[in-house]
């Protein structure tokens, strides 16, 4: 539910740090009904064009404060809320091109009552200006 | 006994305005207070954000106590969710899942609520070891009965015995009504259609389910039919849902004390089609029921793909439903034979 909420399209940047472009970020959501403490955030992929963005790649940030997909693992004092965005960064020398992209994004999501463990997927074209 | 049900909402039907922002804690508490449905529940998490990792701040458990003031409305239930497999690649021993239903006990507390859900999968163990913190703060743990458990299930039955055996009356039972589905829902079918699903096979499954053909045999034939990923997932939802018997309820009068009012679509005509509300309501008012039905909306992941979710009108047709049929008189046709 809620997937084609997950990837917020409007909100797609670059990242710049000392006026290079050092990867690009978006806003996300959790497709679910509630939020999550961010240990049960398996995995939060990323695929740009048709290709997957490595794991260690990927930011998540919070209300300013930011993690690895792999420090989240261990984060037992913060949550994801229901409906809340979250920024995305993705780092990637240059950041992204101008024009349209393909971006794919897919969250599992560790539910203790669930006897599977759901990953949900929505693929957007967003636009970058020159 | 007529007149003694109490309707309201459980705040989870309003998920969608939720999530996308639309509308605010006091919008939904106006709008449960004005179709008079005065019993509120919140899925705690859902509601406040920050919790269970954090606590709820003060301010915001006074601003919702003054939202229940200024629209005469009830605290009924906060739905704890019991994260159990929190952390990475182990399960929450025994005194930490009882820590954690303790400080949602006290949360459900500090909200005035009167019960506390707990999701079905937890253990008898863990209820049985929180009953005494939930004595103390004057709450009851309700275990949800949930599809594909129901109260036959050797899970629930082992559940009604052990609360027995404790002796503690702040242990008992939250039927979800989406336990008694008689009819597949026309939105789950409509839904697994626009996926993929050959009409011709989402007739059969519809068809077979009415004539309650054994789940297995559903998804098996409709793999020979040719059925592929959307048909075998509407195949697969007759492994999780089944049409149980509302009666089987009044075997467990005594220990149920909410009730979650399921519901998928609302008619313009005021009718769930897939839900017998008309038995249901029958069957609570013969159990001698005077807790709230609280109304759950779940139709919007089913319909968010192709049509406008409308989650305010849906519960207030549920509502005018129960209304209705709340106030029906018994029915008296041998319903002491139903019952045995």
């Amino acid at each position: 539910m809620f997937d084609q909420h997950m990837i917020c399209e409007d909100t797609v940047a670059n990242v710049a740090e000392n006026g290079a472009a050092i990867g690009f970020s978006f806003g996300a959501r959790l497709p679910y009904y509630r939020g999550l403490g961010l240990s049960m955030v398996e995995d939060v992929a990323v695929t740009l064009d048709g290709e997957a963005i490595p794991r260690e790649a990927v930011r998540l940030t919070l209300r300013g404060r930011t993690w690895t997909l792999d420090e989240m693992e261990n984060e037992h004092g913060d949550r994801w809320n229901f409906g809340e965005v979250a920024t995305v960064t993705v780092l990637q020398d240059g950041g992204l091109s101008a024009g349209e992209h393909r971006l794919e994004l897919a969250e599992r999501m560790r539910i203790s009552y669930l006897p599977f463990v759901p990953t949900t997927r929505c693929v957007k074209t967003i636009s970058l200006a020159a | 006994m007529t007149g003694t049900i109490k309707r309201g909402v459980s705040l989870y039907s309003f998920q969608n305005e939720t999530f996308l922002g639309k509308m605010t804690l006091e919008d939904f508490i106006r709008t449960c207070a004005e179709m008079g449905a005065t019993g509120i529940e919140v899925i705690g998490e859902q509601t406040f954000w920050g919790w269970p990792e954090q606590p709820v701040p003060e301010n915001k458990i006074t601003d919702w106590h003054a939202l229940m003031t200024k629209y005469g409305t009830v605290p009924v239930a906060h739905d704890a969710m019991l994260d159990y497999k929190r952390y990475n690649g182990r399960v929450m021993a025994l005194d930490e899942q009882v820590a954690s239903m303790k400080r949602d006990i006290d949360f459900a507390a500090a909200l005035g609520m009167r019960f506390v859900r707990s999701l079905v999968s937890v253990s008898p163990e863990v209820l049985v070891a929180s009953a005494p913190h939930a004595e103390e703060k004057g709450i009851k743990i309700l275990l949800e009965v949930h599809a594909p458990l129901h109260f036959d299930h050797p899970w629930i039955v082992r559940h009604a015995e052990a609360y027995e055996k404790s002796g503690s009356g702040a242990l008992g039972f939250l039927p979800d009504m989406g336990m008694f589905l008689h009819r597949f829902p026309p939105v789950w079918k409509e839904r697994f259609i626009r996926n993929g699903a050959p009409r011709h096979i989402a007739d059969y499954i519809e068809k077979a389910y009415e004539d309650r053909t054994l789940s297995e045999y559903i998804v098996m034939n409709v793999r020979e039919m040719g059925g592929e990923g959307a048909a075998m997932a509407m195949a697969e939802t007759l492994r999780h849902n089944a049409a149980y018997e509302p009666k089987r309820m009044l075997d467990f009068m005594g220990r149920i004390h909410n009730v979650h009012g399921k519901f998928y679509e609302m008619t313009e005509d005021l009718v769930e089609p897939s839900i017998p509300y008309d038995e249901i309501v029958q069957v609570l008012k013969q159990g001698g029921y005077s807790g709230y039905i609280c109304s759950e909306y779940e139709g919007n992941r089913w319909i968010e793909d192709a049509h406008p979710v409308e989650s305010v009108e849906q519960v207030r047709r549920q509502q005018a439903m129960l209304a209705r049929l709340i106030d029906e008189p018994v029915a008296t046709t041998n319903s002491s034979a139903r019952a045995a």
